[in-house]
């Protein structure tokens, strides 16, 4: 308790860092935006609950590691990813997907869930249960007296997520494909009526969805830390951010991701970094019941 | 009928009763077996027959782990500095307070978990569908991160509580009839359950609930006695499992979220939803299959179990029961129209 209000007072002491710890949190929530955005994609086109999302998300990331360990320079790790995972979610969509999307959405729940299961032992036994990291060698930079330390490669993480986003929404919104995705997650039947082939569409939505976290997880890597079993929080991570923002709402989750990444640094901070698995959950459950509030009002029921 | 029934039970309950001399090497693992049938009964009091599928009921089993351990241990000492010293030899048990805190400890872990079931359930029940799974699955999870950063109960280390006072084989079989004994009293008290009115009101809560609410159901009020008494009986379990294993820490052994939390339900799907029996059949055919692979594919079990719960949720979401009940409807008392009403007794 003493530690936690004097982690508190050092906030108060040294306004700097709080600079320091928003700027940590923002760099590492524009990944986790990247990851809920797929699954918002997923959730919305397809209404299939994908509990293995932070599963591709270290896929990705063991991808760029291993290719880096066999002497390829890392920044082309991210590209990639993007195609390894393309292929993965392609298949993961034809074996297990496509049999669940008519289904109602516990069993995609469960289903996605047997899946994470199996990818996080897989990459256990491919990759051992050590954390892994790719150092990219680039300098630091400093300011206000080296109190706010900005690795550049940080910064290059940050740029490579903000330009596949703009990539992804640009095709989203121009490309025939793009338009055939929006149209099916306005109305699948209507979609199928006017010639939309909506099996390719999903089959294409998730494999999509399987390369963004893939690249998303390549860019961690360099950044942060990945463990086979760290998928479960980046999928709770996901969740959070698509329950918060809501679906078919892309400034919401570019938001929601980047208040997630910050809150979870000062979590870190105030309580310890113990308790950063706990502070993802937590936000979870407290975005649920805030939620059900919301809902609350407007459901019509005598009591 | 009724008399194949009286035979049934009675054929199951001998087996369940001489299963441990027959079979002395596997005492541990039928005890786990019938850990297993509990928690799948119990999932399938909330999600076969009211439908709200828990992912969290874990929770309930590594809470009631701690209960019980805080309880027998704090009985006779200082909880903190007994998990201080990681149990290094100066606590001493004697029989006498072993066994009153083991029988205080199990009930105490199953009221904790029923009074907990009540205040987590009033707010996540009104979450629906997937949300209401995500939602205690992320309480299941935070429970076990905010336990292994307690100190007071041991942190990540776990905690390790007194052995059994006696041979060891004889706690093993000990153990067993906890968990036997516990199992039967729970097998009689759903069937007599379902029966009831409370029992038509869940299952009303599971098919429609708006209208279940509209027919002046109290859909809460049962929703939360109904939680509270599965949680009551996996607090008991994870009590006996507590006192069984000795020593257990909590991210992998309390609340072992994607193992045991995720089996229960993985044996209510194989062994179909919503039936009486079909908890108990699901548990025993995942228990073999578990042990089989871990035996013959060690390392790959996982994956085995991954691959198992896909293709049960996929392929073969009615179960056992629910496809014999397909097949053989006469064997359940259903009457099918258009057979002769002979074998349709």
């Amino acid at each position: 308790m003493d530690q936690i209000l004097s982690n508190i007072s050092l906030l108060f002491e040294f306004p700097v860092v709080n600079l320091k710890i928003v700027i940590d949190g923002l760099m590492i929530g524009a990944l986790f935006a990247l990851a809920a955005y797929g699954l918002a994609l997923v959730w919305g086109v397809m209404n299939v609950k994908n509990l293995a999302q932070g599963d591709f998300v270290i896929a990705g990331g063991y991808v760029s590691w291993w290719l880096v360990q066999q002497g390829v320079p890392p920044l082309l790790g991210v590209p990639a990813a993007f195609i390894v995972m393309w292929g993965i979610g392609w298949v993961a969509y034809k074996l297990v997907i496509s049999r669940v999307i008519e289904r109602d959405l516990f069993t995609s729940l469960l289903a996605t869930f047997g899946l994470a299961i199996m990818m996080a032992q897989i990459m256990n036994l491919m990759f051992g249960s050590d954390t892994q990291s790719v150092d990219l060698g680039y300098k630091t930079l400093y300011f206000f007296d080296e109190l706010i330390d900005v690795p550049i490669a940080k910064l290059i993480g940050v740029l490579m997520a903000a330009t596949l986003a703009a990539g992804v929404i640009i095709f989203m919104k121009s490309s025939r494909m793009g338009q055939a995705i929006r149209a099916t997650a306005q109305d699948a039947r209507a979609a199928r009526v006017l010639g939309i082939d909506t099996e390719k569409v999903y089959a294409f939505t998730f494999s999509l969805n399987a390369a963004i976290c893939g690249a998303a997880g390549a860019i961690i890597v360099m950044v942060w830390l990945i463990q086979p079993f760290y998928g479960i929080t980046h999928s709770i991570r996901a969740f959070v951010i698509v329950t918060a923002a809501g679906l078919g709402n892309l400034p919401g989750v570019i938001a929601a991701g980047l208040g997630i990444g910050a809150l979870e640094q000062y979590g870190a901070h105030i309580f310890g970094i113990g308790y950063q698995q706990a502070i993802a959950v937590l936000l979870l459950l407290l975005v649920l019941i805030i939620r059900l509030f919301q809902q609350l009002r407007n459901r019509q029921v005598l009591k | 009928m009724a008399k194949n029934k009286v035979i049934l039970y009675a054929v199951v309950l001998t087996i369940s009763f001489l299963a441990p001399f027959v079979f002395p090497t596997f005492g541990t693992q039928l005890a786990t077996l019938w850990l297993m049938i509990i928690v799948a009964m119990t999932w399938d009091m909330t999600g076969g027959q009211m439908g709200y599928n828990s992912l969290g009921n874990i929770f309930f089993y590594g809470t009631g782990m701690y209960v019980a351990a805080v309880i027998s241990i704090g009985m006779v000492y200082n909880v903190g500095d007994y998990t201080n010293a990681a149990g290094g030899g100066i606590f001493e048990f004697t029989d006498q307070q072993y066994f009153t805190g083991l029988v205080l400890g199990i009930i105490g872990a199953g009221l904790f978990c029923s009074i907990t079931a009540l205040i987590i359930g009033y707010i996540t029940f009104g979450l629906r569908g997937p949300y209401f799974a995500i939602g205690t699955l992320g309480v299941a999870i935070a429970g076990g991160e905010l336990v292994s950063n307690w100190d007071w109960v041991g942190g990540g280390q776990g905690i390790a509580l007194p052995v059994y006072p006696g041979d060891l084989d004889e706690g093993k079989v000990f153990f067993y009839f906890l968990f036997a004994v516990t199992g039967i009293v729970l097998f009689i008290f759903l069937k007599w359950f379902y029966r009831t009115r409370f029992g038509a009101a869940i299952n009303a809560i599971r098919d429609d609930e708006e209208k279940a609410d509209a027919m002046g159901i109290h859909t809460l009020r049962y929703k939360l006695i109904t939680w509270a008494i599965a949680a009551f009986f996996v607090g008991v379990a994870g009590g006996i499992s507590g006192f069984q294993l000795i020593h257990f820490e909590p991210l992998e052994t309390a609340y072992q979220t994607i193992n045991l939390g995720i089996f229960m339900v993985v044996c209510v799907l194989l062994g179909g939803k919503g039936t009486l029996w079909g908890p108990i059949v699901g548990a025993i055919l995942f228990h073999l299959f578990k042990e089989v692979t871990w035996n013959y594919f060690l390392g790959w079990q996982w994956v085995a179990l991954g691959a198992l719960i896909i293709v049960t949720v996929v392929y073969f979401q009615d179960g056992v029961l629910g496809w014999l009940m397909h097949k053989r409807p006469e064997w359940f008392g259903i009457r099918v129209e258009n057979k002769s009403s002979g074998d349709a007794r």
